[in-house]
């Protein structure tokens, strides 16, 4: 019963959703009032309506209802509860729904916290947001509904991929998913302000918290991709240059050129079609990443819903909105107003350079991951394109970037002069080459370049803070009630580029680190990167569905005990599929990764690494996200900003 | 309405999504009569020649060039495995490239993105079954190769011809099936 109804709510949620669009795109063009009024109790409705759904899903997964298709295909009994609930999202029927659930959410938050727009763009934004939200349900009722039965049910599912069975993954996709569909809502804006042919100061401000929530979202749900994949593949990496990872790192980086462009629309009124065609293209590779990469055209291991009829509707839905919008642009865009003309050296000016980097460096990844099928397509060429490619064409695009970061936020707007803003940021200057110089030594140059240029970006980015508190040049108090006066934007924009320069130092710290490969017998030592390492024990231990094989690895340095790191080898009952239980243990400057292999002849394979800085590459992503939070949380961004203000004064 | 630059300008990304949405449509068409298949891992370089390179030895030791390559395959087949320390996989097919040079197969080494001290622990541990090794040490060769990832081994005729290649270890399997039939085909 509770599945069917499920079913009915996305039924429901498919019809209120095409009403939320033909009344808020229809009713605004012929300025019919209640039909806009409308639209932001749709939205609301549309997102009781999914979140239903989804519980009914929930439901039936925790009941173990095995008469629904779904749940018999992707969970068991044995499956730990929190696994069962986090599993209703890891498989392909799931996922869409809840797709569609966090794109309702957008559309409940704008109607929410919209109040203020001017009633004829919240209505077209909330129509866009609509239309966009029926296609992808119809495509979940009809070729993907999780709500299917089959008779007679299973007496027992076929149990989860083991390798999603693990917090860290069930948790990535809401995040990551949160971040994709975040940018609807930018595109949304953004198609909204084409229909209506104008975009203003005000546009920008309203979008840019939309766009800068999601890239928080997105930052953290790729970190936690890369984070999984360390701890749980046990290959010792954290980025593989894989199809699915870089669908996910296309959206971020125009999404991070998003989030600085409008900048420029809200401060100079510039811009403008740079940044609607950055919303929409942002939304188009979220678009893109989530359904081409299911829809197996790319080759990935990750992509679990091989279909091509699938992928014929997905094709269909993509070209619609992403066609549909392109088209408007084309017909409306050159009629936009232009912005005033700007000179290089200036905080405008460096933004713009920002933009350039990063959308080169996006099209490089866009060429690198879809030129092979492509070429294989049209010349039956087989060509391969992997790390190599990536890491000799997107680092010399990356240097110059991360150099210009620390300068950028410290030049006035209009018109600069580098010299004095270099002058500034001396003491950051000097640091890297002390760093850089320190590090060229007994390293290569590439990694010294890198640490280097992680202390420029670190300490850079608060030179803006430190000047405008006037640290170290009056006394302390005053420059403790500076920073209080300091707008939250500032420490925020300081802080995510703080994150950035702790994530190259994490990324950069890899070329020191180490890894022993070993093949041991019980009680033997070993010895790697100054560690005494010694196989204590070998165990069977029985979990809840799995077997594992535990080894008692006892580390010592000179002598000295420093810990005991017990890595495993889980054998999952249902699937005979074996997982590496990964033993890490960290000081926040370097993690020792012990994994254990296979075992033949009594002896066991160990591989044992010492990955220096390695969690600062997650520290950094989440530093960034913080400071994205931290620059939300800025008054002058919250629509709404005005009465506020005006709150404050009276009290 | 007359057709100005700027507009042509804002036609170009719906032009360039037009041509990837076109491309997608036969991707999937040609995937549903089996037609194309994206998780076949080609190499461009199969049935041509190897391309040409020279690269130097670990430590100012001779390595090999395209020219030495194709002078020894024409006495019989060569193999050429490119390999890296840091790699995991690499170390798990060490043993079986051994032994297939016990066999008497000829095996040259390129050692990709690699410090000459890591390569020589590494071969000192896993044991060294390269004839020739040449280090290609910012990975450009690997590049022209179409290396999708070490390691990879590649078999070259009495042509020079690349004739057969395996991304990944080599595993017994892969040498029953794959290589075996590829070293009687060329021999």
């Amino acid at each position: 019963m509770i599945p069917e109804l499920g079913n009915y709510a996305l039924a429901l949620a498919v019809c209120l959703s095409l009403a939320q669009a033909v009344m808020g795109i229809w009713g605004a063009g012929r300025r019919d009032a209640r039909m806009m009024a409308a639209t932001p109790g749709l939205a609301i409705g549309q997102f009781l309506a999914l979140a239903a759904a989804a519980g009914a899903l929930v439901w039936a997964a925790v009941h173990d209802d095995f008469s629904v298709t779904n749940i018999a295909e992707n969970s068991s009994t044995l499956k730990p509860l929190l696994y069962k609930i986090t599993g209703t999202w890891g498989n392909h029927e799931g996922s869409i729904l809840l797709w569609g659930l966090i794109l309702a959410v957008c559309g409940a938050a704008v109607s929410l916290a919209g109040g203020n727009l001017p009633t004829a763009l919240r209505a077209r934004v909330l129509g866009v947001l609509g239309g966009t939200s029926c296609g992808f349900l119809l495509f979940a009722l009809t070729t993907s509904n999780p709500f299917l039965r089959s008779w007679p049910p299973v007496d027992e599912g076929a149990g989860m991929n083991p390798l999603l069975q693990d917090p860290g993954l069930a948790f990535h996709p809401p995040i990551l998913y949160t971040g994709y569909v975040g940018f609807a809502v930018p595109f949304a804006f953004a198609v909204a302000a084409l229909i209506e042919g104008r975009i203003d100061a005000a546009w920008g401000r309203w979008v840019r918290p939309w766009a800068l929530t999601s890239w928080c979202f997105l930052t953290c749900g790729i970190a936690l991709g890369s984070w999984w994949a360390y701890y749980e593949l046990g290959w010792g990496g954290y980025w593989f240059w894989d199809p699915v990872e870089n669908a996910s790192l296309m959206p971020w980086l125009t999404g991070t050129a998003l989030v600085h462009s409008a900048i420029v629309v809200e401060k100079r009124e510039s811009l403008k079609i740079w940044t609607v065609l950055l919303a929409i293209g942002t939304f188009s590779f979220s678009l893109s990443g989530t359904f081409l990469v299911r829809s197996g055209i790319l080759n990935s291991v990750h992509s679990f819903a091989n279909d091509p009829a699938r992928g014929i509707f997905i094709l269909a839905l993509l070209g619609l909105l992403i066609g549909g919008s392109l088209a408007l642009f084309a017909l409306r865009a050159p009629r936009l107003a232009s912005g005033g003309v700007f000179a290089p050296i200036s905080r405008e000016g460096a933004l713009i350079l920002n933009n350039i980097f990063l959308c080169t460096i996006c099209a490089v990844v866009v060429v690198g991951t879809m030129y092979p099928p492509f070429a294989d397509l049209l010349f039956g060429l087989k060509i391969s394109v992997g790390a190599p490619f990536f890491n000799a064409t997107v680092l010399p695009l990356a240097l110059p970037l991360f150099a210009a970061m620390a300068v950028g936020p410290l030049l006035p707007w209009k018109r600069a002069k580098l010299w004095p803003v270099v002058v500034h940021a001396w003491w950051a200057g000097l640091a890297a080459l002390v760093v850089s110089g320190f590090c060229v030594i007994g390293m290569k140059i590439i990694p010294a370049l890198a640490f280097g240029l992680a202390t420029w970006i670190i300490l850079g980015s608060f030179a803006e803070v430190v000047e405008r508190t006037m640290l170290f040049r009056t006394p302390v108090a005053s420059s403790v009630r500076r920073a209080r006066g300091l707008p939250t934007a500032v420490l925020g924009a300081a802080l995510a580029h703080a994150g950035v320069g702790v994530t190259i130092a994490g990324l950069a710290g890899s070329s020191l680190s180490t890894q022993t490969i070993v093949s041991e017998k019980l009680g033997d030592t070993f010895k790697a990167s100054g560690y005494d390492v010694t196989l204590v024990d070998l165990a069977d231990r029985t979990g809840p569905n799995y077997n594992s094989r535990v080894a008692t690895l006892l580390v010592a340095r000179n002598g000295v005990p420093k810990m005991v790191l017990y890595p495993s080898r889980r054998n999952f009952t249902i699937q005979h599929q074996t997982t590496y239980d990964v033993a890490i243990h960290t000081n926040f400057l370097w993690d020792i990764y012990a994994v254990l292999g296979d075992e033949h002849n009594g002896e066991a394979v160990i591989r044992f690494h010492v990955n220096v800085l390695a969690p600062w590459i997650w520290l950094g992503a989440a530093i960034m996200a913080l400071g994205g939070a931290l620059s939300l949380a800025d008054r002058r961004l919250r629509v709404g900003a005005p009465a506020r203000a005006r709150l404050v004064v009276t009290a | 309405m007359t057709f100005d630059r700027r507009q042509a300008l804002a036609l170009v990304p719906l032009g360039l999504v037009g041509a990837a949405g076109f491309a997608f449509w036969r991707m999937l068409d040609r995937m549903e009569v089996g037609k194309f298949d994206p998780h076949d891992i080609g190499n461009p370089m199969l049935g041509k020649k190897v391309p040409p390179f020279a690269m130097p030895g670990l430590r100012g030791a001779p390595g090999f060039s395209a020219a030495d390559l194709q002078a020894a395959a024409a006495q019989g087949p060569v193999l050429v495995n490119f390999f890296a320390s840091w790699c995991i996989p690499c170390a798990e097919e060490a043993d079986l490239l051994g032994q297939l040079t016990a066999e008497g197969m000829v095996f040259w080494g390129v050692t990709y993105e690699d410090k000459p001290d890591a390569v020589e622990a590494y071969l000192g541990k896993y044991g060294n079954p390269y004839k020739r090794l040449a280090n290609d040490a910012n990975g450009r060769v690997a590049i022209d190769w179409g290396v999708y990832g070490v390691p990879e081994t590649f078999l070259i005729d009495r042509n020079g011809v690349v004739r057969w290649h395996k991304a990944g270890p080599l595993t017994d399997d892969a040498v029953r099936t794959e290589l075996r039939p590829a070293m009687r085909a060329v021999a």
